[in-house]
């Protein structure tokens, strides 16, 4: 019965949201490695 | 190359546009590493044998080519699209290094002058521009927003691009273990490399994935009559060629050019600054050399932050607001630093903090600004030609702050008292911005582009 409803009612998937994250994945990862590179030499103005 | 046409790159119905964001990130994030060159510079003075000076002059050239190529190509890049742009851009940018490389590795210094500097430079203009005008016609709702995420990749490419390149450097060089070591000639060659082939396809990721919007394309639930009842906004629009001819263009270029020459004042001089402000009576400061570095850091995350924080609040508040706190309270702050900067560290870091937050705000609130007051049909234009304030500024700056202190002493005899005088032209300068910035007013209706559903004479007058 479960089936039936799944193949009648399919949960709608956006096709863009992989896109999405794989997207913001390749910009958001490196930037956040500059942030955190750039934040350990600034914790030597407040050590 | 008919694949590269604006024709081909409009969405197609439901396409998703926070994927413009990261397309434009990706291009704005490679050609900032313009401002990680410190990272080899010094191997470059001892691979050539030349001064610090001839070997910054290649950054100069980028940043001067940067300005002119914008002001030049902004009509092509609005005319064939953010795609074709975009990839020109990568092409010129990863040829330039691959230019420069030649350059180091035949020991030939005209080579990465001619390859970094100005082939270089034509990629960073282009690139620069290449995804404004599409952000902005994807979020006519939050243009500040749009526009500041991908101005805010040009000053966060070179918290990346510094570290990585110090990383490849090392692993480049053999010596790199040695005691005061500086990078070989070869390293840097490599460095640039590869540089050229991560930069080509990440640029490429960001070329084959942003769209334009369909024609009377309109996010959901947005209604432009709105945004123009409460901003500074027109629904008209003027050429680029029309609006350089408009005083508020000129008005807009003051402004900017007075932002960033402030802000150029600091950031140019950060790490010794500091130790001036707090260089004790026996000659020694008390800033370290390595606080300073930390220092030097803050102010990148200033900058790049602000560039984001401040141009999404314009939103909010409108760009002329805004516009009005990067130059009013910043020159306030200004006086506050030259007056009061040595008595605290914490003080003294605060207010350089918040400074360089609307230095960056300035540059990437500024495409929305243009959007505002002469419409989306040749917004990326306009603001090309708008970017040569930037070059002015960008010599303007630090000619203001090194000839006041070539004049009060020698580099490690300086004071706070001696950057006074810098700091409070600086000031000067910011008022005249704030003072621009306040004579904006609605563009006259003679500059806007004929509406096929309006005869000329019934236009409405425009709002404040």
């Amino acid at each position: 019965m479960s089936t039936a409803q799944t193949t009648v009612n399919p949960t709608p998937v956006n096709p863009s949201t992989g896109k999405l994250v794989v997207a913001w994945a390749l910009v958001g990862v490196p930037l956040g490695y500059g942030v955190y590179e750039t934040l350990t030499r600034v914790a030597a103005l407040f050590g | 190359m008919g694949w590269l046409d604006r024709e081909r790159t409009i969405a197609p119905p439901g396409f998703n546009r926070w994927l413009v964001p990261p397309a434009a990130l990706a291009v704005h994030l490679c050609i900032g590493q313009a401002y990680a060159t410190s990272v080899y510079k010094t191997a470059l003075v001892k691979h050539f044998g030349a001064s610090l000076t001839e070997i910054g002059v290649i950054f100069s050239i980028a940043i001067v080519m940067l300005g002119l190529s914008a002001a030049i190509m902004g009509t092509w890049v609005d005319k064939n699209g953010p795609r074709k742009a975009m990839f020109t851009s990568a092409v010129f940018w990863a040829s330039g290094f691959l230019v420069g490389s030649l350059g180091i590795f035949s020991g030939q210094l005209w080579l990465v002058y001619l390859g970094y500097g100005f082939i270089g430079g034509i990629g960073l203009g282009i690139g620069y521009i290449s995804p404004v005008s599409t952000l902005i016609k994807w979020f006519p709702d939050r243009p500040g927003l749009a526009t500041g995420m991908a101005i805010m990749g040009f000053g966060g490419g070179a918290l990346i691009a510094s570290p990585v390149s110090t990383a490849l450097l090392k692993m480049y060089d053999p010596n790199s273990g040695a005691k005061g070591w500086v990078a070989s000639g070869d390293s840097v060659g490599k460095l640039f490399l590869t540089l050229a082939v991560v930069y080509l396809a990440y640029m490429m990721f960001g070329a084959f994935t942003i769209k334009v919007p369909a024609e009377g394309w309109k996010p959901a639930g947005f209604d432009p009559a709105k945004v123009k009842a409460a901003t500074l906004v027109t629904t008209d629009n003027v050429s680029a060629k029309n609006a350089v001819k408009t005083r508020q263009f000129w008005l807009v270029w003051i402004a900017l050019f007075c932002n960033v020459t402030a802000g150029i004042g600091i950031l140019e001089q950060a790490a010794p600054m500091i130790q001036d402000f707090f260089r004790q009576s026996d000659g020694v400061s008390l800033v370290s050399a390595a606080v300073a570095a930390g220092f030097v850091g803050l102010l990148s995350i200033g900058n790049m932050s602000g560039r984001f924080a401040w141009s999404a609040t314009s939103d909010v508040t409108g760009r002329k607001r805004i516009y009005m706190m990067y130059l009013g309270v910043g020159a306030v702050l200004y006086t506050v630093l030259a007056l009061a900067g040595s008595t605290s560290t914490f003080l003294y870091v605060a207010l350089a903090f918040v400074i360089i937050s609307f230095y960056g705000g300035g540059f990437a609130t500024v495409p929305a600004y243009l959007r505002d007051l002469f419409g989306t049909f040749q917004v990326g234009a306009i603001h090309g030609r708008l970017l040569t304030a930037w070059s002015a500024a960008g010599i303007a700056g630090p000619l203001i702050v090194n000839a006041f202190l070539d004049a009060q002493g020698k580099p490690g005899q300086l004071t706070a008292a001696s950057y006074q005088p810098a700091l409070l032209t600086m000031v000067g300068l910011l008022v005249i911005g704030f003072v621009a910035n306040l004579l904006v007013k609605p563009v006259d209706a003679r500059f806007h582009e004929p509406r096929p559903d309006r005869v000329r004479s019934e236009e409405p007058a425009m709002e404040a």
